[in-house]
């Protein structure tokens, strides 16, 4: 195409030296004027904002701007803002006892939707993001609790944890029946069978007859006669349907070989009391939360100790 | 503008030997002529002066309408209630999930627009176009201000005198003042309009109130103020629609040529014969608020604002001729120059009763809908983890998120009912027992978490892993009901 000018003899307009098909050329039209002055406009806009924010790079940071804007500083704000907007709900909590936030909707409520946060951040890991827990991660959905599904246990588990360290965490020990010695093979294996007849599962019943001293020797202690299990000391209800280490023979067999005793941080030394207190809250509400047991005797005396 | 007196040299055909000289270059960028319009007189001129009041009194007046909907409730008659996705009108509040109302509200609009312009052309934008309306007003303050077009014209042609500054500037200001009344006007639509004044004039407003106060002011005085007629021009997109919405028998602003040529000027008490009753005064031109000349025929510019009848009909009854030389008449009576203008002139044909049928159908679709519209709602949402429970007896539970809307003003009262397989017992968190009557405040969504169990025994009566489950609303207080399908999940 050759430089300079061209102008379209029809219209007295210059081209814009295009050609296609040999003769058809296109006029070359100015922008519209307002649009040339909005991207004037723009370019100036454009030059006002280095100024004041944050925009070039340099060797060892950026350049601030007038203005000294950061959205880090924002967000740190927005989230003091959140707070303190939410301050009321806290100290309300901070003061009261689970039963009483139980009982108040607005509470509730919103205990429940910190406490969902919560659950996410710190528990999912181990519990499941539905808190549907897994193998020797319990499902704290169902109604099957190792110390106690009332909101005064749920929330003593919840600050002291398990096994955690902490003076008051839940700390017992399943002996290792097999590893240290105290079974044999075969004593184990009678023990598994009677074990697992409590919840009419296929079992070889000649085995479990024999197994059934082997329990009442050294399991009744803490699983109870029945094997109904204790939760002042974490022994788990034997009878029921809900196994955290499966309910194959091999499984329970393995469990008695070993012992069992899972762990969890005492979530007092990492969170706040509101914050511990909202998790409790959370957890009850997940659906297999227990009336307190014995609310008329004495509501008040786990809250007062944990205070 | 001056499209019209540029040939349209694209018609040109035949080979380079027949082809004229290239014109000389000229600017692609026109710039704007300004207008000065004369001050019209006459029936339709009285007709746009009450339109305006009528339209700026209901817009001014609106916000600060009433209408009681309880304790703690706002009570503004009409309010965009955006921070709670609420539209207030009186007794109706619709929520952002019914914005289809509004949609059917434009749908109307757009419907009743292509009637009424079917039936006479741009009414709208001659009469009740808000731009119509405001420039009306602006160009009246000009006027109360500079004087009539003549003087306008003498007071642009001085040097910068005292007297043009200070015209000038009150003029300015005045279009300020009328901008910021608009601007401050609108955000009352959107706040409590009594609070919000006191809180604009004490500066304690909401930023976007005052955003949108500067905004408004600002397009009043640039669209209404500056731009004028421009905006009908070159950024409305309505004249160039409504070019498909007239035919033959649509009235439209026209200059009935067949009677007004051949123009010239007439010397009192000379022949009317042989000669067109136009005396070229060009009275229509000054008034014209775009600045058209009609004679020149219909034209995209042309608002159909009626003013060029007005003054014509003056200038026709001082000659002593009949008025409506220029006037509301149809295509097919401008080719008859014997016809009265509206002589056979329509308006029930397929166009506008096509239009009629369907503003009837969506109104009353609209209308019905609007009557039996269930003022709660309710849905259910089936928890996903986990899908169900086992419990200890071997037993299963499923949990389901129940949202309950209230739209009217009142609490109300709600009980649940769960039908599905065997026998579900329902287990709530925020309630005791299993038959808890929900309370639900007004303008408000209760989230209830209810729980479904079926026992270890009965396990063995699920048919499949996910058998259907109905939930069922009842307002007590109505006895209207609402029920919702869900199903129950096992490992089945
Ligand atoms: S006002 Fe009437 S008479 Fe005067 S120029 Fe216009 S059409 Fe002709
Ligand atoms: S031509 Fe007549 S009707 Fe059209 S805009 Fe001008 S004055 Fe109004």
């Amino acid at each position: 195409m050759s430089h300079g000018k061209k102008i379209d003899d029809v219209t007295g307009v210059e081209t814009t030296g295009h050609v296609w098909d040999g003769d058809i050329s296109e006029l070359n039209k100015p922008l519209p004027r307002w649009w040339l002055y909005t991207f004037y406009a723009c370019i100036l806009w454009s030059i006002g904002y280095w100024v004041v924010y944050p925009a070039w790079p340099t060797i060892n940071g950026y350049t601030k701007g007038v203005l000294n804007y950061s959205q880090r500083e924002q967000v740190q704000q927005d989230i003091e803002a959140w707070k303190s907007g939410h301050a009321k709900y806290r100290t309300q909590i901070a003061e009261m006892s689970l039963a009483d936030i139980r009982k108040n909707d607005e509470l509730f409520q919103f205990s429940i939707a910190g406490g969902a946060a919560l659950f996410g951040e710190n528990c999912a890991g181990c519990h499941g993001r539905g808190a549907q827990g897994g193998i020797g991660y319990p499902n704290l959905n169902d109604d099957d609790w190792l110390w106690g599904g009332d909101l005064e246990k749920i929330h003593q588990t919840i600050a002291f944890g398990i096994r955690s360290g902490n003076p008051k965490a839940h700390d017992t020990a399943m002996p290792h029946f097999g590893t240290d010695k105290i079974l044999d093979e075969a004593q184990i294996r009678d023990a598994a069978n009677f074990v697992r007849s409590f919840s009419h599962l296929d079992v070889d019943q000649e085995a479990a007859k024999r197994g059934s001293q082997i329990f009442a020797d050294n399991c009744a202690a803490c699983h109870g006669d029945q094997g109904k299990g204790n939760q002042e000391l974490g022994a788990p209800n034997l009878t029921d349907a809900i196994w955290l280490y499966g309910n194959s023979q091999e499984a329970v067999m393995q469990s008695i070989r070993t012992g069992r005793g899972g762990a969890m941080p005492a979530w007092s030394e990492r969170l706040d009391p509101v914050a511990v207190k909202m998790l409790a809250l959370f957890v009850y509400s997940l659906g297999g939360g227990q009336a307190e047991a014995a609310s008329a005797s004495a509501p008040a005396a786990g809250a007062d100790k944990q205070k | 503008m001056n499209t019209m007196d540029r040939p349209n040299k694209f018609l040109i055909g035949g080979g380079d030997e027949g082809r004229p000289k290239p014109p000389p270059r000229q600017s692609d960028y026109v710039p704007r002529k300004k207008i000065y319009p004369k001050r019209a007189r006459g029936t339709f001129r009285g007709i746009k002066w009450i339109v305006m009041a009528v339209t700026l009194a209901i817009y001014y007046v609106v916000p600060w309408l009433r209408w009681n909907r309880g304790e703690g409730l706002p009570d503004q008659a009409i309010l965009f209630d955006f921070a709670n996705q609420r539209l207030l009108f009186g007794p109706i509040e619709i929520w952002a999930q019914e914005f289809y109302y509004v949609t059917g509200l434009l749908v109307l609009g757009a419907l009743s627009l292509f009637l009424v312009t079917s039936i006479a052309g741009r009414m709208w934008c001659g009469y009740a176009c808000p731009q119509t309306v405001w420039t009306d007003l602006m160009i009246a303050v000009e006027r109360f201000w500079q004087g009539d077009r003549n003087a306008q014209l003498r007071l642009d042609g001085q040097p910068w005198t005292f007297e043009k500054i200070w015209k000038k500037s009150i003029t300015h200001l005045s279009w300020l003042a009328i901008s910021v009344a608009t601007g401050g006007a609108l955000v009352f639509y959107f706040g409590d309009a009594p609070t919000l004044a006191i809180e604009l004039v004490h500066g304690t407003a909401p930023t976007v109130a005052y955003f949108f106060l500067g905004l408004f002011t600002l397009t009043t005085y640039l669209l209404g103020g500056l731009a004028r007629e421009q905006v009908c021009i070159y950024m409305c997109p309505w004249p160039r629609i409504q070019g498909a919405m007239v035919d033959r028998d649509s009235l439209l602003i026209s200059y009935r040529e067949l009677r007004g040529e051949p123009r010239g000027a007439h010397k009192t008490g000379t022949t009317w014969d042989g000669r067109g009753d136009c005396i070229d005064c060009k009275a229509c031109v000054a008034v014209c608020p775009t600045g058209i000349d009609i004679r020149d025929g219909s034209q995209l510019e042309c608002i159909q604002c009626a003013l060029c009848i007005d003054a014509c009909n003056e200038i026709m009854d001082r000659v002593g001729r009949p008025r409506e030389l220029i006037a509301y008449t149809t295509i097919g009576n401008l080719s008859n120059a014997t016809s009265s203008p509206r002589e056979g002139w329509r308006i029930i044909r397929p166009r506008t009763i096509l239009y009629t049928v369907m503003i009837t159908l969506v109104a009353s679709l609209m209308g019905w809908s609007l009557l039996n519209r269930a003022d709660f709602e309710f849905s259910v949402i089936q928890d996903r983890n986990p899908l169900f429970v086992v419990l200890s007896d071997g037993g299963l539970r499923n949990g389901y998120m129940i949202k309950i809307a209230n739209k009217v003003e009142g609490v109300r009262h709600f009980k649940l009912r769960f039908s599905g397989p065997a026998d579900l017992q329902p287990k709530f968190v925020e309630f005791d027992g299993t038959d808890p009557t929900i309370e639900v405040n007004p303008s408000e969504v209760r989230a209830v978490k209810v729980f479904l169990l079926l026992s270890g025994a009965q396990r063995k009566e699920l048919r499949s892993d996910a058998e259907p489950v109905t939930i069922e609303l009842q307002d007590l207080d109505s006895g209207q009901t609402a029920s919702r399908a869900t199903t129950f999940r096992s490992p089945q």
